[in-house]
């Protein structure tokens, strides 16, 4: 690595990341705001481990992608903290943040809108050094060749622009960007959703190939329970802007203490047809209520099959350890 | 430029077939081309499709509107284009059935609650009322199957029914399918990139690859001794929901072939692990290779070691 880019890791001992009790609420408009909100995220708190990869799984509108973009301070946060390195990030304002976010990077979704189709790759790419007034031009050009190599891209390619490339290469383009400033934290926010499945295998391996040479940190938000298991290190499942579980993969997907973890696991069909024939989904009633309104104590206990009442529907249970390691937000976690 | 090139398979009557490809594959387009509704300036330049011994490409267009979601629906990704926002969705399941010869108008309006009732839309009667933005993206799909199956059809065209919902909710959707065509006995072909999804609901898959078939055989078979690299790399390349130590994915390198530049020889073979000099120049038949499998290949996986297979890993 070329040595005037490189930023110096602040040495800390605990968590790279402590989100504690973090809120997120959208207003919904009405006459002069006093419409109703949108709790997209509400009171959620977990640590991140330096190298660790926490997946964040949970189905459209759980507020999975709002957490990770304030996580990233890329929206603010309504309620709060969120400590980086071991500092407070929802204090931070204009440059004191602006330095931060050279540890922390985000990789999208759609590899076709979150690049400028006007840039060359090699500007794209060359773009946060430049922000940060890293390197002079020279540096800049070497730091961004070697970063497409690792990111398997051909580094003479520089001056081509983002339509030439398919869709997997984009997202190595949209890696490479993210990676070129030595980030410590990458939120990979439903990286290879939007990619062919032959593709989606190239940009795993590559995830994971990247964070054993720079001992990266993932924050892995994906709806694909399988793909989650397959690269996380630990799990939180999300409901309804609340985390409902979280644990070692492995406890995640083996003996999930929380029923609607239980529902989603059981939900994946099995590409092998004989483990298939004899899965036997438990299907949820009813759609998934509406953040505005969410229901009262457990936030599942409308669509729960083990809900009993009254405790479920008057009592929010807390998120607590019931295992080793193991924590749920459950009344009678590990029933199901 | 070839999207589809010559496809032969036949269907029974209730058989549940899968097409499992990439984009671009074709497995679309060969679904169209059964209801002959290939998007012009796209045609149908040779072979024949039968169903129940008619041709389909020969068909008159009167023939045809009455083939179309009479004998054959189908329904698409996205719902919600599906459907006629202005209009209820009662009243857009009664027209698919007026459109049609098969039920007069007062059978056509009793039928609706009904059908609403068997894809399990909760009161059905009010919910008959309701425009499309009334209901979820669950839901869609479910009045959409409703639409289909109201001619009550003998084969239901899926096209990647469940890819964009939400796990809980492709769960119902392929229970509800799968019980539609236990109790109903509607044939259904199922097109997805999803071999899970695949697995899950067709008891014989298609494999398809730049616009042909390059495996195909019943489901356990193909799945469990895939002989193609193409399907044996496919079924490799996503982590399985029972995954007990990780293990690393395949990969297929490089990305598919264009359609209008095809690759010589094995239309595969670029981006193949397993490929011999014969690959590159000469294109393999569909050939008979396991018990009703058939596969494209001049190599095939029984005869590659398991240190090849292993070596393709790292």
């Amino acid at each position: 690595m070329s040595q005037p880019l490189a930023v110096v890791p602040k040495p800390t001992g605990g968590p790279l990341v402590r989100v504690v009790d973090v809120t997120k609420h959208f207003p919904t408009g009405g006459t002069f705001g006093r419409g109703a909100v949108v709790r997209a995220v509400d009171g959620v708190s977990f640590d991140i481990a330096p190298g660790e990869t926490l997946g964040l799984v949970g189905e459209s509108g759980c507020g999975k992608s709002t957490l990770g973009r304030v996580i990233m301070q890329l929206q603010p946060a309504t309620s709060g903290s969120i400590q980086f390195e071991g500092r407070e990030l929802t204090k931070m304002h204009g440059n004191e943040l602006r330095m931060v976010r050279q540890r922390m990077q985000i990789i999208f979704q759609d590899p076709y809108a979150s690049l400028n189709p006007r840039m060359t790759i090699g500007d794209i790419v060359a773009e946060p050094l430049q922000n940060f007034g890293l390197g002079n031009k020279r540096d800049r050009e070497k730091r961004v060749q070697e970063v497409m190599r690792v990111c398997g891209l051909n580094p003479n390619f520089t001056n081509r622009y983002p339509h030439e490339f398919s869709g997997g290469q984009r997202q190595r383009i949209g890696i490479a960007r993210a990676l070129v400033l030595t980030p410590s934290l990458i939120v990979a926010d439903e990286p290879i959703s939007a990619l062919d499945v032959s593709i989606q295998a190239q940009i795993v391996n590559l995830l994971e190939d990247l964070q054993d040479e720079f001992k990266l940190t993932y924050l892995f938000i994906a709806h694909d329970l399988s793909v989650v298991r397959h690269v996380s290190d630990r799990v939180a499942v999300m409901y309804l802007g609340k985390i409902v579980e979280i644990a070692t993969s492995r406890d995640v997907y083996d003996t999930p203490l929380h029923p609607y973890t239980k529902v989603l696991l059981s939900s994946i069909p099995n590409p092998n047809p004989e483990i298939e024939a004899s899965r036997k989904p438990i299907l949820l009633k009813g759609e998934i209520p509406s953040p505005i309104n969410p229901p009262s104590g457990c936030r599942f206990h409308t669509r729960c099959p083990i809900a009993q009442l009254p405790i479920c529907s008057e009592v929010e249970p807390p998120l607590e350890m019931k295992a080793n390691g193991h924590v749920a937000a459950c009344h009678f976690a590990g029933k199901l | 430029m070839r999207a589809v090139d010559g496809i032969s398979f036949d269907m029974d009557r209730g058989e549940t077939l899968g097409i499992v490809g990439e984009s671009g594959s074709g497995k679309s387009m060969t679904a169209l081309s059964i209801l002959n509704l290939v998007p012009e300036p796209g045609k149908i330049t040779g072979g024949k499709i039968l169903f129940k011994n008619r041709d389909v490409v020969t068909m008159t267009s009167g023939e045809l509107l009455e083939y179309r979601g009479g004998d054959v629906a189908m329904i698409f990704q996205d719902p919600m284009t599906s459907l006629n926002p202005v209009l209820r969705v009662g009243f857009q399941i009664e027209e698919a059935m007026r459109a049609h010869s098969r039920f007069d108008k007062k059978q056509a309006r009793d039928r609706v609650v009904p059908l609403l009732e068997r894809v399990r839309i909760p009161s059905p009667k009010q919910r008959a009322r309701d425009f499309p933005h009334q209901f979820s993206g669950g839901m869609r799909q479910r009045a959409m199957i409703a639409m289909g199956l109201s001619n009550e059809p003998s084969l239901l065209i899926a096209d990647e029914p469940t890819t964009a919902l939400d796990v809980t909710v492709q769960a119902q959707i392929l229970e509800l399918l799968k019980d539609l065509n236990r109790e109903l006995g509607t044939a259904i072909i199922l097109i997805s990139h999803n071999v899970s999804v695949i697995s899950s609901l067709c008891t014989r898959v298609m494999v398809m690859y730049a616009g042909r078939i390059v495996e195909s055989g019943p489901t356990r078979q193909v799945f469990d001794h895939p002989q193609h690299p193409y399907t044996w790399s496919l079924l490799r390349s996503v982590p399985r929901p029972d995954e007990r130590r990780h293990e690393r994915l395949v990969s297929i390198q490089g990305m598919p072939p264009d359609l209008s530049r095809l690759p010589t020889g094995c239309t595969f073979h670029p981006r193949c692990e397993f490929k011999v000099e014969r690959c590159t120049r000469e294109e393999p038949p569909l050939e008979e290779v396991g018990p009703a499998q058939d596969a494209r290949c001049w190599v095939l996986m029984k005869n590659v070691s398991q240190e090849s297979r292993e070596a393709v890993k790292k």
